[in-house]
């Protein structure tokens, strides 16, 4: 405690008692106060108070009664118990006498009663009903002071029933002299109609007669229940517009007396209220509207003052002005008038401006797009509030364009601020409609993301709740039409509700399960979403009814042709049967053991190399089969590269040659790998295949989680972060500002705001690091998310394992299932693993060993057949149309037209102009052109008119779902005159590598005196046009080779020439032809670069690593993107041939 | 409609606990401790609303409050409630505050609960507002206070009390700080 305080608590007694001896002798009331205050303030801790505050009870106890305690005494004793009452101590006995105050004690006496009962009592107390005959009689006063203090009391607590006693006498009061007067009585009527609405029915004219009344402050009081009446049933109160018009009108124009003004403005608070029932009275109501337009715009032009009160007014003028029928100049200046709200450096009225910008967003999502970076920097801001606000705002302006970015951001802010109520609302709601929007098109590290924060966290009360309020959403959700739900959250949703429904005491979990096997009988849900419905099944099979009805569809789906589907029923029906295993496998507590992936499959290295001892055929991967079974060669049996470009940061190629080490044994964890096999092609061949192992049962989906669980690692999210400076190009190493980020974030938060002006309004896009939304995330927030992705997994791990040695104990459980599992390669897979696995038996290692398992077993039998399932594009079977002209490099001579390049891009490599759509009108002529930029594609729509007359109201819209399209044109095509050529400009970059997209273009104009036309044209553009060298050294390559995960192998036709190697002449080839880069070209070897424009500036890596071998080309690429390999090694093969 | 007025310290140990709905006492409590924990950790200069807390109403509601040097003026209100408007109407009441007890401060609250109750009467009655021009509540306690004058009352006790703590030349004592135009004295009566 600070000395002043200390001083002043010193002060206090020889004050206070000094008062006492001032009191003459008898025991003061007032150092009683005074000494319970005191000796509070000397109190150290909560008990102490308590003890302080009992005995003080106890003495006011004994004090009121006794007879002798005058009403004064008993006033001050009353001041006592209302304080003891506000620290939280009941004084429940003195409640009565509060009462006898009132009724008793003289004017002020009465005062303090009246207080006491008001905030000791409330409505339904039934002491209260011994105070409506000395309110009644208070009321009735001719003193002034008794009347006000009754009509206090009524409007703070009253009992509805005795209403009518007092009723009319209230009535009265509105036509009383003083205004004071009739102004209480207004608010107590208002109490009452609020508290019982069709006793005060009758006396609506009186409520319009105070609305009349001579007296603005009665007036004021009664656009109360106007506000609330008008707010009920609009319809009814339409004719008051005028009136409520005039009124505004009147206090804008200053006609109040001054004594209504604040800080000189006129009765703001009357100015809110009355704005505030216009906007009800002119909502959807186009006539009623249009009175009030003119009051408006004068209340929102007088409000300049630099005053709170001012920008109070304002927010509501403007919150009406969007809530009435619109009228497009008041629009315009409510617009503003939210800017200046925006870009205040005042918080409170930042605050107001975000949150009318997220009430006006509703009604035109484009009036957000002028303040996209402030709504970026309050992103950013201290104050959680702003950033909560500034959510909401975000949540409005979802789209199924910016709902990745926006889900991002969500859960950055619920990673910060877990314990707040206010988050569960927004979550809850946001994630809902953000997974029913976007569902399919998010990438799957936002549901990861998103079960990993439920399920996250000790057990506190909001984990809870919030878990809870996911329950129940959902379950109402699928009790709704659920056909049109996005897989991705109907999967969501069976993990949640099979974790977390236990939680919802009054549902049974037979409800769920048959919500549930609702969702498996649905035609259009997915096979992987059937098995995490299955396995949400298992969690919650424990009474009889769910153990039936799990009965039912395990029958049906045992039977499916799915394995995955098969593996799932299979546990269900053998763990709703055995409720002692399920009690094991499946513990209510400790879900969220931490689990471990170990991802490459190392323990499978004993397996395959026994198998391969044992003459098996060596793996090969789908696509090296393929290219077999397309060859019509016989089996290659000779593995693929063991020279593998992985080292090239450290030594060179023809070193890793010899040294013969695996490239991926790096990444290994287990020590066999390496050494396992005696084969010609040492450990490397050995980890290779088992990297397609791996790959097979991934890509075909044989068990869908555990697909999840791989793939998890790889997308681009967890590149560590070395591999980003690589990917700019050199010219842009420096360190991005943090503006362009913001840039950024913006256009990618604002995508699909405005038809296609989004990003011009943020001017051009810049090259920035593709990390914005990818921020580098430590090691261990990667693992955890892996541990996400693999908390629905892991726990079927432990089934799989429990489930497993349970088969293995009983035979007759093994044959009575028909188990789709149990394979002697399987078993002897067991065993293996428990021996291999590096005396640390991980759960989730054996969960990747029996599905190996079972996909190795399949191998064996199929060595290079090529599944029917398999989807992946094949390159060469894909009928592409012809793609365009090749990139002309040179230049030929152009048209004319390419004068009219913009000089910007004058410099750089472009195509051909191409004609498009000239033969539906003669007199226009539309060509593109395709320029390359470092960052982006530039398409140029050239519009030439061949006649005289002036072509107007020109619009181009181009669409195309793969490509991310931005109009960079300086001035808005608005007009074509005669004999001219007018050009537009978009940048085009690719939102996913496709091979080749189509490009609809729509350019709509109107000839004088005629009508609005509309040329339609198409424009194809292939992914070379994307394609764009990556400049990086040898050794980040290597680096990056490491981090990729999305590979593919084939083998391509060599180009020979006279004077060149057949290498370096190939490569040349595909680098004049793709605009890849050569890194480096050793011996037999090469490696190229490349990166795809893809999303905002920054481009997707495709690292190339190519051999001569046997007279092709082996080449082999890798990319963080999975359709980026398919997709460039068609155009590599294309490019060769064509050569 | 106002749904609650809490005055609290630094400390978090209420001055003044106004509903105008009604709660369990416990809740009441439950509440106080709550808005404090909410409305304490945030810094000065940050903005005045916050969304309401899990208590009281949820979504709907606000917590609007004013941070004078040792007090927290905390308003609850409902979505009906302009929030710059509220804002104004704390400044209103804190400044009626100030002229009623000349300088006011914490102390003040503490010895005058009762006073600054009838004072809030005036301006707020029954959750929604009654007046907001400062003279005409301050006439209206005028009104009362000279019938209190005139019966003679422990309250003039208590008020030369904290006269004359005011007036004493303690160092630091008259730590005003200018909030507008008004000022509210730090004596604090600390941790209690």
């Amino acid at each position: 405690m600070s000395d002043v305080v200390e001083k002043t608590l010193s002060a206090l007694p020889s004050l206070l008692s000094l008062d006492s001896q001032a009191g003459a002798g008898k025991l003061s009331p007032s150092s009683k106060l005074g000494n319970l205050i005191k000796g509070i303030t000397e109190l150290t801790s909560k008990h102490e108070e308590e003890k302080l505050i009992k005995k003080e009870l106890a003495a006011i106890k004994e004090q009121v009664a006794s007879p002798n305690t005058s009403m004064r005494q008993m006033k001050e004793i009353m001041v006592r118990a209302i304080y003891c009452e506000m620290l939280g101590y009941q004084a429940s006995f003195s409640y009565i006498h509060a009462i006898k105050l009132a009724q008793q004690g003289s004017v002020l006496e009465k005062r303090v009663g009246y207080l006491a009962v008001s905030l000791f009592l409330n409505e339904t107390d039934e002491f209260l009903l011994l105070l409506v005959n000395t309110v009644l009689k208070d009321l009735q006063s001719t003193n002034l002071i008794d009347v006000c203090m009754a009509l206090t009391v009524v409007s703070q607590v009253f009992p509805r029933d005795m209403i009518p006693a007092i009723l009319p006498v209230v009535e009265e009061k509105l036509t009383h002299p003083k205004e004071i007067i009739r102004r209480k009585a207004v608010l107590a009527l208002y109490k009452f109609y609020l508290i019982a609405p069709n006793q005060v029915q009758h006396i609506h004219s009186k409520f319009r007669k105070a609305l009349c009344d001579k007296d603005p402050g009665v007036m004021a009081a009664s656009l109360h229940i106007y506000l609330q009446l008008i707010k009920e049933s609009p319809e009814s109160y339409k004719d008051l517009t005028v009136s409520m018009v005039t009124i505004l009108g009147q206090v804008v124009g200053g006609k109040l007396p001054m004594d209504f003004n604040y800080h000189s403005i006129p009765a703001p608070w009357l100015q809110i209220q009355l704005l505030r029932i216009l906007a009800y009275l002119g909502k959807e109501d186009q006539g009623t509207s249009e009175l009030m337009y003119d009051v408006l715009e004068d209340s929102l032009r007088r409000a300049e003052m630099n005053h709170n009160m001012t920008y109070a007014i304002l927010f509501e003028c403007v919150k009406t002005i969007f809530t009435v029928h619109p009228k497009a100049q008041l629009l315009e200046k409510a617009a503003e008038c939210i800017g200046n709200f925006v870009l205040s450096p005042k918080i409170n009225l930042k605050y107001l401006g975000l949150k009318a910008l997220t009430y006006v967003v509703q009604q035109d999502a484009n009036l957000a797009l002028p303040h996209q970076m402030t709504i970026i920097e309050c992103l950013d801001h201290s104050d959680i509030i702003i950033k909560r606000e500034t959510l909401e705002l975000l949540f409005r302006i979802t789209n199924a364009q910016n709902v990745t970015v926006i889900v991002e951001k969500m859960l950055e802010f619920l990673r910060m601020t877990s314990d707040d109520y206010s988050t569960i609302d927004l979550v809850g709601k946001t994630m809902n409609s953000v997974f029913s929007l976007g569902g399919d098109v998010m990438q799957p590290d936002i549901p990861n993301n998103f079960l990993r924060l439920l399920a996250d966290g000790v057990d506190s009360v909001e984990d809870r709740r919030m878990r809870l309020f996911a329950v129940d959403s959902y379950v109402s959700l699928l009790q709704g039409e659920t056909a049109q739900l996005p897989q991705r959250f109907l999967q969501v949703i069976s993990w949640v509700l099979g974790e977390y429904s236990h939680l919802r005491e009054e549902q049974d979990s037979g409800t769920i399960m048959r919500l549930l096997a609702r969702l498996l009988d649905q035609r259009n849900t997915s096979t992987e979403t059937r098995s995490w419905v299955l396995g949400a099944m298992t969690k919650l099979c424990s009474n009889p009814v769910s153990v039936a009805l799990a009965r039912d569809v395990c029958e049906r789906y045992s039977g499916s042709l799915n394995t995955v589907l098969r593996q799932r029923a299979q546990e269900l029906m053998i763990l709703s049967q055995d409720t002692e295993l399920r009690a094991r496998v499946l513990p209510a507590e400790g879900r969220l053991e931490h689990l471990e992936v170990d991802s490459s499959l190392s323990f499978l290295d004993g397996y395959v190399s026994e198998a391969l001892a044992a003459g098996a055929a060596p793996y090969k991967s789908p696509h090296q089969r393929q290219e077999d079974l397309a060859q019509e060669k016989a089996l290659t049996l000779e593995p693929y590269g063991l020279s593998l470009p992985v080292s090239l940061s450290s030594c060179s190629v023809t070193d890793r040659l010899t040294d013969g080490l695996s490239p991926t044994l790096l990444s290994m964890s287990s020590g066999l790998s390496g050494n396992g096999t005696e084969l010609s092609h040492g450990g490397g061949s050995t980890t290779l295949k088992l990297d397609g192992v791996k790959r097979v049962w991934g890509k075909e989906g044989y068990l869908a989680q555990q697909q999840s669980v791989e793939d998890a690692p790889t997308p681009p999210v967890q590149l560590p972060s070395p591999l980003l400076s690589p990917q700019r190009p050199p010219s842009q190493t420096q360190t991005p500002e943090p503006d362009q980020e913001k840039q950024q974030l913006a256009s990618s938060l604002f995508v699909g705001l405005g038809s296609h002006n989004s990003v011009c309004l943020m001017g051009r896009a810049e090259p920035a690091p593709q990390h914005f939304r990818r921020k580098p995330r430590g090691g261990s927030s990667g693992a955890s998310e892996r541990s996400s992705d693999s908390s629905h997994s892991s726990r079927s791990a432990a089934v799989d394992n429990l489930l497993l040695s349970n088969l293995l104990d009983s035979t007759t459980v093994a044959s009575e299932g028909g188990a789709t599992t149990t394979t002697p390669q399987q078993t002897s897979q067991r065993t293996l693993d428990h021996t291999t696995s590096n005396g640390s038996p991980h759960v989730e290692g054996k969960e990747e060993g029996v599905a190996a398992g079972g996909s190795l077993s399949l191998i064996r039998g199929m060595v290079a057949v090529v599944l029917p399932t398999h989807t992946e594009t094949d390159p060469q079977s894909d009928l592409h149309p012809a793609p365009h002209p090749a990139p002309a490099l040179e230049r030929p001579g152009d048209l004319p037209l390419t004068s009219h390049l913009p000089a910007e891009l004058s410099g750089l490599a472009r195509s051909e102009l191409t004609p498009l759509c000239s033969d539906q009108d003669p007199s226009l002529a539309l060509s593109a052109c395709r320029v390359y930029k470092e960052d982006a594609l530039v398409v140029l729509v050239f519009i030439v008119n061949n006649t005289n007359s002036t072509l107007h109201q020109m619009a181009l819209q181009l669409t195309c779902k793969e490509l991310e399209i931005s109009c960079i044109s300086g001035s808005p095509l608005k007009e074509v005159k005669g004999h001219s050529v007018s050009v537009c400009l978009h940048t085009v970059v690719m939102k996913r590598a496709s091979v080749q997209v189509e490009l609809a273009g729509l350019l709509s104009y109107q000839r004088p005196l005629g009508q609005p036309q509309a040329a339609q044209f198409s424009l194809s553009l292939s992914l070379k046009h994307f394609i764009r060298p990556l400049t990086v050294s040898t050794g980040e390559y290597g680096k990056m080779w490491l981090s990729f995960s999305h590979d593919l192998k084939q083998n391509l036709r060599l180009v020979t020439t006279e004077h060149q190697e057949p290498l370096t002449a190939t490569l040349d080839a595909l680098k004049s032809k793709l605009h890849l880069h050569i890194v480096d070209i050793i011996g037999s070897e090469g490696i190229v670069a490349c990166r795809l424009l893809q999303g905002e500036g920054h481009g997707q890596p495709c690292l190339l690593h190519c051999r001569v071998h046997a007279n092709t080309l082996a080449v082999w690429l890798r990319s963080p993107v999975p359709e980026l390999p398919d997709s460039l090694l068609y155009h590599c093969q294309k490019a060769l041939t064509e050569t | 409609m106002i749904k609650a007025i809490l005055i609290f310290n630094n400390h978090g140990k209420p001055r003044l606990i106004r509903f105008y709905e009604y709660f369990a006492e416990d809740l009441q409590q439950q509440i106080i401790r709550e808005t404090f924990h909410l409305v304490s950790k945030r810094d000065d200069n940050v903005c005045n609303f916050l969304e309401g807390g899990s208590l009281i109403g949820g979504s709907d509601y606000k917590l609007i409050y004013r941070h004078y040097a040792t007090l927290y003026f905390v308003f609850c209100v409902d979505s009906s409630e302009s929030e710059l408007g509220i804002l104004d109407l704390i400044q209103v009441f804190v400044e009626t505050l100030d002229k009623c007890f000349e300088n006011v401060c914490e102390l003040d609250l503490i010895f005058h609960m009762d006073k600054v109750h009838f004072i809030l009467q005036e301006v707020v009655m029954g959750g929604m507002v009654l007046e907001t021009n400062m003279n005409e509540i301050v006439g209206q306690v005028e009104l009362q206070n000279r019938m209190e004058k005139s019966e003679g009352g422990f309250s003039a006790a208590p008020a030369r009390a904290v006269s004359a703590v005011k007036n004493m030349n303690l160092p630091e004592m008259p730590r005003n700080i200018n909030i507008g135009d008004i000022n509210i004295k730090v004596p604090s009566l600390s941790p209690f």
